[in-house]
Order: structure tokens, then sequence, then C-alpha cells
């Protein structure tokens, strides 16, 4: 399997801050899969993202130590157009990322600036539009839309540079949980059809239990759990580490220190009901 | 006191926000609005400080007609966190952008310094003191808009996606800055998709759909109702749809996981 994203003790320091945002901080992610980063607020996690799409060091001052490679390419020696085609960013409110004046310019506001040439523009920008089912949309002015139809409008102008990896930044903050679960299987469907690997943070984690092959847990600029969602969400250190463990797995683990349950494997709220009414209690 | 009366708005683009709304909000009630992206909730929040005039029916603040006043005013006694932070910050520094409102409220510069300082530390932004809004996180930057509000001590606060970018921890301390708002007589309407966050602090709820109130009521009654709740594309807690599967009561839903497991044990022979 080959490793689209290799961090090698990396360490950055902002210029003039007191400490380390990041520090000793190593990973490797796999192509094809979708890897979530979770951690208290100020954590590095943001500091992270912006070491692998480039921001860090080619737009902020500070020290910066290790390496940083992204499909072999080593982001320091990258240039910041080079990288923008291998890495994708949705922004949280992607009310920051579209501002055209109809859908398809925006979804091609990217590949316009990269010089490529029309015909090839049009067809990718037709290709993303139609993967996220807003090709209907396309003369429309982006913020009549819905929340998350904008989110799909960014992260199709996002898809048409066909990153390799995409980083998504809390992409379900500001949905209903009808909505965000929409987008997550979008998500398990681009990484299945495009084979495109997924970088997520996100504080509410039940919805990506299901998809995520890894969760990431930062804590004061390091690295502190790495394994599965059910090793880290199970584990007993998750909570202490400000992770938003679900309500329903918190009650597992009580229930099953009780002896009541099993704790090996993660329960959704109906595999708990019908387990505690079968064992009679 | 808060109340719109056949409330209706209609957006620049044609679409119907919201449609003849009725809703009192009492001093010192803790309210949660809730319903699919696109329900009116945020159209609503901004009828309160007059930001959105209404184009039918009525809405007040202590008696008065937003129409009849300003924005300047009403939000002394309304503070607004806004959903996106980056439409609410400007100054060069977080310290100056937490005083900012409070000088042009008129407070005296010791007391702007005294409460700069409690709204730094109790929100953990103390190290940040000097650096630009910009550097933070969003979180971070929620955190900072919600500070400068309290700053100023508004009658109530109105916090648009609260939770947004805000880690466990963070929304522990956030509850119970909520609870503290509630304690000390303050109307506190919280508009929010994270209905995990909500039910511990059992508001009331408010559910919208396509403009219109669908439901409205304590959280205990709102959220047992699986069906409303459907049709408006709201989530039940998990709590509460683990406690119907398993035919625990409805009047005593269960508020945490330890309620739960009380519940649990109580039943064991």
């Amino acid at each position: 399997m080959t490793s689209i994203l290799e961090i090698e003790s990396f360490g950055f320091r902002y210029a003039n801050a007191p400490r380390n945002a990041v520090a000793d901080f190593s990973l490797e992610v796999t192509e094809g899969s979708i890897l979530v980063l979770a951690g208290p607020s100020g954590c590095g996690k943001s500091t992270l993202l912006r070491a692998v799409n480039g921001l860090i060091p080619h737009m902020y001052n500070g020290d910066y130590s290790g390496d940083v490679k992204v499909a072999g390419r080593s982001v320091k020696g990258s240039e910041m157009r080079e990288l923008a085609q291998t890495v994708g960013f949705l922004f949280q409110n992607p009310e920051n990322q579209i501002f055209m004046f109809s859908v398809e310019r925006d979804v091609a506001f990217g590949l316009e600036n990269l010089g490529v040439p029309h015909d090839e523009i049009r067809s990718r920008v037709d290709e993303a539009m139609e993967l996220l089912g807003i090709a209907s949309l396309a003369k429309r002015a982006p913020h009549e839309l819905s929340d998350g139809q904008k989110q799909r409008v960014a992260l199709a102008g996002v898809l048409a540079m066909r990153p390799k990896l995409v980083i998504l930044d809390e992409p379900t903050s500001l949905l209903d949980p009808r909505t965000a679960k929409e987008l997550v299987e979008l998500v398990a469907r681009l990484r299945k059809e495009l084979g495109t690997t997924f970088l997520i943070v996100e504080h509410r984690l039940e919805l990506l239990v299901e998809v995520a092959d890894k969760m990431v847990v930062m804590s004061g600029g390091r690295k502190v759990l790495d394994g599965s969602p059910q090793e880290v969400l199970m584990g007993d250190l998750a909570e202490g580490y400000g992770v938003a463990v679900p309500a329903v797995t918190k009650l597992q683990k009580m229930l099953a220190g009780d002896g009541l349950v099993r704790g090996d494997r993660m329960m959704t709220g109906t595999e708990l009901a019908k387990t505690i009414s079968q064992a009679g209690h | 006191m808060i109340e719109f009366e056949g409330v209706s708005f209609t957006h620049p683009n044609g679409v119907l926000a919201l449609d003849n709304v009725d809703l009192r909000i009492e001093k010192g009630e803790t309210l949660a609005i809730v319903g699919e992206n696109g329900a009116g909730k945020t159209t609503l929040v901004r009828h309160v400080t007059g930001l959105l005039k209404p184009a039918k029916g009525r809405v007040s603040v202590d008696g008065v007609d937003t129409r009849t006043t300003t924005t300047a005013t009403l939000s002394r006694k309304v503070g607004v966190a806004f959903q996106n932070p980056d439409h609410q910050l400007f100054s060069e520094s977080v310290e100056a952008e937490m005083a900012f409102a409070l000088k042009n409220f008129g407070f005296e510069p010791d007391v702007v310094a005294k409460r700069v300082s409690w709204g730094l530390q109790t929100f953990g932004l103390e190290e940040y003191r000097g650096s630009s809004p910009l550097i933070l996180s969003g979180g971070e930057k929620k955190r900072l808009t919600l500070a400068c509000i309290l700053a100023w001590d508004p009658d109530a606060v109105i916090l648009d996606e609260p939770t947004v970018g805000q880690d466990a921890l963070q929304k522990e301390r956030l509850a119970g800055t909520v609870r503290m708002l509630g304690a000390a007589g303050k109307t506190v309407v919280i508009v929010s998709h994270d209905i995990e966050f909500l039910w511990p602090m059992q508001p009331r709820v408010v559910v919208m759909k396509s403009g219109r109130i669908v439901a409205d009521g304590p959280a205990a009654e709102v959220m047992q109702r699986r069906e409303a709740l459907d049709s408006a594309r709201v989530a039940q807690p998990q709590l509460v749809a683990f406690g119907q599967e398993l035919g625990a009561k409805p009047e005593r839903p269960f508020v945490d996981a330890l309620g739960a497991r009380r519940f649990i044990e109580g039943r064991r022979p």
C-alpha cells in the first residue's frame, strides 16, 4: 500500500510564539483511506493541516523541523501552485470559499487560476458537478443555495482540481444531522469511486465512526492516540483528551464495566437496547 | 421578554423564510431552536435585534417594537453571537476586539479593562490578548465573540450554532456558561444542530420547518415525538431513542448515561 502522506517528526513554532504548536509529530496515511483527526481546540490540528497544504512554511513564518511529504514530495520544497493540485482543502464554512456569481464559475475558479485550458476546465467542472449531484444548480447563484448545497459546491471546486488528498475541516458542523449524514456517505462514495484520500477534522464523531479507517487524537501539539475509531473511542483515554465520545458509547462502557454487555466492540443504540433486553435486564 | 406576533419574512430572492410565526420567549428562559438547514432559524433570530424587520407582523423586545428603535439600542439588551464569527471580528488584537463594544456602550476605562480580563480568562483566550483575532482557530473565534457579548452584560443572549469548532471539554464549559446565565436570570436562545449538546441542558425546544414552528415544549416532551422530529429532519438524542427501544417511561427520559445505567440496574432481578 502506498502512502499519500508521510509526516516525519514534524514540529513547528510560530514566529514570536512561546512554544511549539506541533512537536515531534509522525504519521503515515495510506492512499485511499479516511482518517479522522480529533483533539481539543488549540491542540495543533490547524497547524498540522497548514503544514500539509503548504500554508506552513510558505505563508507562515516560524521554526520548522522534521518533514512533511505529500505523494512523495516534500511540502517544504514544493510550490503552492503544485500543492494546490495535490491537496484539496474544504473550509469549515463554505461561505468563506464560494463567492462567484454562478455555481459553475465557482467550481471552475481554481482551475482558471492554474491556467488550465478552457476545454479541460469545462469537462472537469461538469464531471465534478455531476459527481456531487449539483449539475442542475450550475447557473444558480451560490449565495441563494442551502448550506448543504453550498458545501457541495465548495467540495466540487476542490474535486475539480483532482487532488489526491482532500482535507475537510469540520465538514458537518453547520449541517443538520440528515444533511451531515449525506455528506459522510458522499465522502465514502468518493473514496471508493475515485480512490481519494480524506483527512477529516471533526468533533462530531458519531457519524464518522462507520466510514473512517483510522482515528488520530492530538493534545498539546503531540499525537496521543492512534488507532481504529473503535479502539480510540472504546478505550479509556479518549474522554480525557477532550474527544466527544457518543452518549451511547459512554453508556456501553459503563455497562461493560458492570459486566452487563461486551466492551470489545462498539454498538449502536439499537444494538445495545436489544442486547440488554435479551439478557433480561 | 421577546415576542413574535404573526411574523412573516420573505428573502429578496422570493423564498418565504418565516411564515406567520408566533413565539413568546419569557425572561430567564433557556430556549433551543432546532430544524434542518434553511428552516428559518437564523432568519428568526436576526429579527430580534432588528437586523431584519418583519414584512408582516410584529417583533418586540421588552414591549418595544423593533421597527421603532435602532439595532444599537437593541444590542445593548440582546447580544448575538453569529454563526460565522468572521462576520463580527475586525479589530487588530483580541483585546481591542473585546474592548470595542464596551467602549461604544460608554463604559468607563477601568470597567472596560476589568471586563476584558474577565472575558479572556473565562473563555481561555488570555494567551492571545495581543494577537490578531484572525490567527485564532474557528473554535477560539466563536469563544471570543461570546466573550465580547457577555462582557457588556445584556439581558438576553442569542447563540447561533455555538458548538461549531468546539471540542468536548469546551462544549461542557459552554453548557456550564449557559446554565450560569440561566441561573443569573438571563434569557438564552440557542440555535443549534447539535442535539447531543442541547439535550442534557433540558431547554424548552422549538422545532422549525419551512419557516413555521412545528413543535414547541420542554425537551423531555418534544424529543419523544419521533415523527414530528423526522419530518423536520431533526435527530432524536441518542439516549432518548435508546430509552424508547428499552421501553423506559416517556415522562422520565435518560438525561445522561448515568441515568440510563441507574434505570437498567433498577430492572435487574
